[in-house]
């Protein structure tokens, strides 16, 4: 593959690292068009909105935001094992991380049988259809990160990472961070409030 | 630093290519050519207006029954012809051109890098771009015809359009895929990869224009696909989104278009400032007047353009207090616009002109902008506006801002840079002519616009006859069709030129412009890497005829 060279450029910090922050900046843009327009959509039907606990399992969905949080910190834990060279710790981190993201999907995967199943789709209401976009397109960003952790776990099995240079673990942690936020926002407003 | 030129496969080289001058030359020959299809289609238009109900001679026998009658053009094949018109131009001419083209191949070479920071994205933005061209296009071969609902897609119409219409969707978003790979690319590379002494403010304008455009594409094109994959939605899977009928909003989907593209059509005219000030510096023989006026009006036209996306909703109902809110911020980008506007002129002042094809297209550019910008003060009143809206005097506007701002600057970037990308010059005669008959054909075409404008002139419609208030205009129709097609013909000298010069043009050395930038210290053609060794930036890109110094020219790497 490449040869070794520094990333490290002008600003101080590696290209990659730089790269991962711009992309999650246009990240937060997407997010704020599909949350700007639920709430515009919500304000225009606020008398037939369900109240969430109403048809929403809020204590499932709770343990399931739980789980997320956790896979964060067990990123965090893994990678600073790698740089402190444990590398046995760094794999650890990574399992764990992949395992309760795939739980989550596993779980919200559950609790979208069980609303259709209740009758509410996609195209049954707004509200449906706000559901289903909001939380679905957060659901495929983490699979896209339980797909890259995948790669990178392999990549760590494979001896890639060095304390020096763990920038390929830095950068899915900043997106799989970047992820769990989304949540945390999107827990609160479709779930909570 | 002087990489190893290892034999490249063919389709290494050329097709499958991550050098960042290849694939900016790859972006080039495509966005042309999509500018002469989006030219074709306009022509097309042109004749229904000129001579509504007229069978199309020659053409008019080729086209199927689906599209046009005994020659005859149907009035669904006219709507499917300006939005198709709008969308390739827009969306895989004028801003693949300026951003694609021009920043891939500029931009690493005027910073001093080997190549940019991400060669294989880059790549991947460039198979990205060209295949959802063809989504788009391939509209034209469905049963439904082509998305016929305006550039805009306006819903509730473009939400129950036929399949044409989810083909543009898709093309929509594939497209804002590949600029968001280019915006993220740019940003890094501009960022991270400057030679050393390579100051932000000992950047070239084009990087600058660059760098910002992608500022605005990062922020404001997911914003349209997070619009674009709601309106897909409702095409497909059912939700009422943007359609009333399920209680969705038709103003929001308003909203969340003009969020992206007023900020777009500053994607589409920031880097052309950028060329035109690095032609107008070099062929004016002196120093850009007031770069960092130059910079902050870049930046300040970048801002302005995110909160006045309300302008092109004055008459969508909205409270009168929010449409003046827009009417003053809308105005205050006139502020950054005539600093840049005198500023070019002061590069001008008492310099020592040299009239190359590069430079009379970047005057032209000049030129057309103001006009281009003032008709836009008018539409910005909404006072005005509630007269003006939707009709062709906002057609005459955003030619004279695309065509006239960035068209003119595209050209003068072709001129300017061709002898970089390969080695040879485009002849000057031919580049001449076809300034000359480009300028005025595409006055006579698009400044009538303005008065049939006036006169009340709808934009979008099929036929102009059918209104008694506009039939006495219908002269100025014909008058446009023609300049028209003489504008559509002049183009051909450029593809001639062009195709001529690449193997008989005059061959050049490294600076045939005498020019400042680090691009002019490499080879022309420059090999893979670029530089032979990394340069070291010491001054300014415009120190052009210091007092005191034998040549007027001073490059940036030279070291006294």
């Amino acid at each position: 593959m490449e040869q070794v060279e520094s990333h490290i450029g002008q600003m101080g910090v590696d290209s990659r690292k730089l790269g991962v922050w711009l992309f999650l900046a246009s990240e937060i843009m997407f997010f704020t068009g599909l949350i700007g327009a639920y709430i515009v959509l919500r304000f225009a039907h606020l008398q037939e909105w369900p109240h969430p606990g109403a048809v929403l399992n809020i204590p499932l969905t709770g343990f399931n935001t739980f789980l997320l949080i956790c896979s964060s910190a067990t990123l965090v834990l893994g990678l600073a094992a790698g740089q402190r060279g444990y590398r046995e710790g760094l794999q650890v981190g990574l399992f764990l991380t992949i395992l309760l993201g795939s739980l989550f999907l596993l779980i919200q995967m559950k609790e979208y049988s069980i609303l259709i199943h209740e009758g509410l789709t996609i195209s049954s209401s707004m509200y449906g259809s706000c559901f289903f976009t909001l939380t679905g397109f957060h659901g495929a960003h983490v699979l896209v990160g339980v797909i890259w952790l995948i790669v990178v776990f392999i990549r760590s099995m494979q001896g890639k990472y060095t304390p020096e240079d763990s920038m390929g673990v830095e950068c899915v942690g900043l997106y799989w961070h970047f992820v769990d936020l989304v949540w945390i926002i999107l827990f609160t407003i479709v779930y909570l409030i | 630093m002087s990489e190893s030129h290892q034999k490249q496969s063919f389709l290494r080289k050329y097709i499958f290519s991550v050098d960042h001058k290849t694939i900016g030359i790859q972006f080039l020959f495509t966005t042309l050519f999509f500018f002469l299809v989006g030219g074709a289609l306009a022509l097309l238009l042109r004749w229904q207006l000129a001579y509504p109900g007229k069978p199309m001679p020659v053409l008019g026998q080729v086209f199927p029954e689906s599209m046009m009658v005994g020659g005859i053009m149907l009035p669904e094949f006219y709507n499917a012809l300006f939005t198709m018109h709008a969308s390739v131009m827009i969306f895989f001419a004028i801003i693949p051109l300026l951003v694609g083209a021009f920043g891939n191949f500029v931009v690493p070479l005027q910073i001093g890098a080997p190549d940019m920071a991400f060669p294989r994205l880059n790549m991947l933005s460039y198979w990205f771009f060209w295949p959802s061209a063809i989504v788009a296009l391939s509209g034209f071969f469905v049963q439904s015809g082509a998305a016929a609902t305006g550039w805009t897609a306006y819903p509730p119409l473009s939400a129950i359009e036929g399949t044409g219409q989810t083909l543009w969707v898709v093309a929509v978003i594939m497209v804002g895929a590949s600029s968001l790979m280019g915006a993220i690319n740019y940003l890094t590379t501009i960022l991270n990869m400057r030679a050393p002494g390579m100051g932000l403010f000992r950047m070239p304008m084009t990087v600058w224009a660059i760098f910002i455009t992608s500022v605005i594409t990062l922020l404001a094109t997911p914003v349209l696909t997070s619009a674009m994959i709601m309106l897909l939605f409702d095409r497909t899977m059912g939700t009422h989104f943007f359609l009333s009928e399920g209680g969705g909003h038709v103003l929001l989907w308003q909203h969340l278009f003009w969020f992206y593209s007023h900020p777009a059509v500053y994607i589409m005219i920031l880097p052309g400032m950028g060329i035109v000030s690095d032609v107008i510096s070099t062929f004016s023989r002196k120093p850009i007047f007031g770069y960092h006026a130059m910079v902050y009006a870049i930046m300040g036209i970048a801002f302005l353009g995110f909160i006045v996306w309300g302008h092109h909703m004055f008459q969508s109902g909205m409270n009168p207090t929010v449409g003046t809110t827009f009417m003053l911020s809308t105005m205050l980008i006139a502020v950054p616009s005539a600093i840049k506007t005198f500023n070019w002129l002061g590069t001008m002042w008492r310099g020592t002109l040299r009239f190359t094809s590069a430079m009379l297209n970047a005057i032209a550019f000049v030129s057309m902008f103001v006009i281009g910008g003032l008709s836009g003060i008018f539409m910005a009143s909404t006072a005005v506006d509630m007269y003006f809206h939707d009709t062709y005097f906002i057609v005459g506007h955003i030619h004279y801002v695309l065509f006239g701002g960035s068209m003119f600057a595209a050209f003068a970037g072709v001129y300017y840079w061709f002898p970089k990308m390969f080695g040879r010059k485009l002849n000057e005669p031919l580049g001449k002519i076809h300034f000359a008959l480009t300028f005025i054909a595409f006055n006579c075409t698009f400044f009538p616009m303005h008065i049939l404008g006036i006169g009340g002139h709808m934009r979008r419609i099929y036929d102009p006859m059918q209104y008694t208030h506009l039939q006495h205009l219908q002269p100025i129709n014909v008058f446009i069709t023609l300049s028209a097609f003489v504008l559509g013909v002049s183009q051909l000298i450029l593809l001639v030129n062009f195709v001529k010069s690449l193997k008989w043009g005059e061959k050049v050395g490294k600076n045939p412009w005498e020019s400042n930038t680090l691009e002019w210290q490499a080879p022309s053609p420059p090999g893979h890497g670029n530089f032979e060794t990394t340069p070291t930036v010491y001054r300014g890109p415009y120190e052009y005829s210091e007092p005191g110094r034998s040549s007027d020219f001073h490059p940036q790497s030279e070291a006294a």
